[in-house]
């Protein structure tokens, strides 16, 4: 089976506007999460989120895509063009059918829906732009990547909430060693930060409801009470390693080198068994494993229950434990992404980022947290969890290169 | 009524259309060459109408749209309605 490897990132977080910008600040333990300042959240029960700082669409995206597109679409654009130029990798110089695209989505363009929706009760049907009938749809990043970069091989995209950026991933290497691409961007953005977009989600009652950004979002913590929203991702880009070798990719980050999902809306059977089938695919043993970056949710129930898998499978304070999330908020599709890309940068620095905020972990978990500074340690293979809304659950092994 | 002049569809096009990287050339006589040749697609014929329909009030059906394959095929359609 032919290794599929990441030759670029484009990282576009709460905390960090570019790769180099996230990871330093990842590192220091700078948090991106602040009160929302895209609309007035006073009178709403969640008021803290993470929003990219200063990114710029009228910079990044050209005039007409960006008028075509939600702000999700422009952070994935953004981040496409960084984790292309990061790869040195010129889509002309390939084939379009050598190329696919497949990114993950929760939420949809809420935002740009919102705003044609409000034209539409405010004003009538005939003031809504055409652009609602794609900008809001959960394929529409992907598709717009296609379009801009004339990929015209696989393409598609996957909804899991949290969970989904990962099965992108994993649905990406499969397409590549399935159709034999040489090239495809994967990962995801998404950008809820409206009022609807996160009224939707007021109902499940895991959003943080407090006011303190120290306070607000402390997974495996005895205080935890849900977590934060936050925009934003990550786009990698894949490349079969032959080809990317081949064609003198600058930078070989590691390979994906395992994957599994399961669903169960129960969730406590079926997080150990992902962990154990992605880790058998990737050909690698729990003993095998330097760094988990947890799901994390900050829910009593849920991180308990991804506690004692944990603990199951790599013994009492087995393996170091984070969850750099911590400084982001949720990301939904773009969350695994940005994990993954962490594990990739853990790799590279031999060094494992912190989990923030955390200050009293319930005991009985008997999980190695990595808390509040970054740890050397020997980084070769990672581990990322993800679970979305509803029961779905996946793990991806990624790892160093020989 | 305001009447529906070349200027204003030229200021929608426009504003319709890429202008960073495929700016419409609308200084030549355009106005018989498809809208896909001017690279327009559908959807972005479609929002055109929907913006005339903003700017007059001249309501444009979806079968109309369909058939307006050309500025000029624009211009008529407003022309009559507005007529009529």
């Amino acid at each position: 089976m032919s290794r599929v490897v990441v030759t670029g990132l484009g990282v576009l977080a709460p905390n960090g506007n570019g790769t180099d910008d996230y990871w330093s600040n990842t590192l220091a333990g700078k948090s991106g999460i602040a009160p929302i300042s895209l609309y007035d959240a006073s009178r709403y029960p969640c008021t803290l989120a993470g929003e990219v700082p200063g990114f710029d669409a009228e910079v990044r995206v050209p005039g007409k895509l960006r008028a075509q597109t939600d702000h999700m679409t422009h952070l994935a654009l953004a981040a496409t063009e960084a984790a292309l130029a990061d790869a040195q990798a010129d889509p002309a110089a390939f084939g379009e059918y050598e190329m696919g695209v497949v990114t993950a989505n929760s939420s949809g363009g809420t935002v740009f829906g919102q705003r044609e929706l409000e034209k539409l009760w405010s004003k009538g049907p005939e003031h809504v732009g055409a652009y609602m009938a794609v900008a809001w749809f959960y394929a529409a990043t992907t598709g717009q990547i296609s379009i801009r970069h004339k990929m015209r091989g696989p393409c598609g995209v996957l909804v899991a909430e949290q969970a989904g950026g990962l099965d992108a991933i994993g649905h990406a290497v499969r397409q590549v060693r399935r159709e034999g691409l040489r090239l495809i961007v994967t990962g995801g953005t998404d950008a809820s930060l409206s009022p609807a977009g996160l009224t939707a989600q007021l109902t499940t009652g895991l959003l943080s409801h407090r006011s303190d950004p120290h306070r607000a979002y402390l997974p495996f913590d005895r205080a935890a009470a849900g977590y934060v929203p936050g925009q934003g991702g990550a786009v990698l880009l894949l490349e079969d390693y032959g080809s990317a070798v081949k064609r003198g990719a600058p930078r070989l980050y590691g390979e994906i080198a395992g994957y599994a999902a399961g669903f169960d809306p129960g969730s406590r059977h079926v997080l150990p068994r992902v962990i154990v089938k992605a880790l058998t695919a990737a050909g690698a043993g729990p003993d095998d494993v330097d760094v988990v970056f947890a799901d994390a949710l900050g829910d009593f129930a849920a991180d308990r229950q991804e506690a004692r898998a944990l603990r199951e499978l790599f013994g009492p304070r087995g393996v170091p434990v984070t969850a750099p999330k911590t400084m982001t908020g949720r990301l939904y599709a773009g969350g695994g992404p940005l994990d993954v890309a962490s594990a990739l940068l853990a790799i590279r620095d031999q060094v494992i980022p912190p989990t923030v905020n955390v200050a009293d972990p319930v005991p009985g978990d008997e999980l190695d947290l990595v808390l509040g500074e970054p740890r050397p340690a020997p980084v070769r293979t990672a581990l990322v969890v993800a679970r979305g809304f509803g029961g779905f659950c996946t793990a991806i092994v990624v790892r160093a290169l020989p | 009524m305001s009447t529906f002049t070349l200027e204003n569809l030229k200021e929608i096009m426009q504003s319709c259309a890429d202008q960073d990287s495929n700016p419409v050339d609308l200084s030549r006589n355009f106005l018989d060459v498809p809208f896909k040749e001017l690279d327009f697609d559908s959807l972005a014929v479609l929002e055109i109408a929907t913006r005339v329909q903003q700017e007059i009030g001249v309501r444009i059906s979806d079968d109309a749209v369909a058939e307006m394959t050309t500025p000029q095929a624009v211009l008529d359609y407003v022309n009559r309605e507005s007529v009529a």
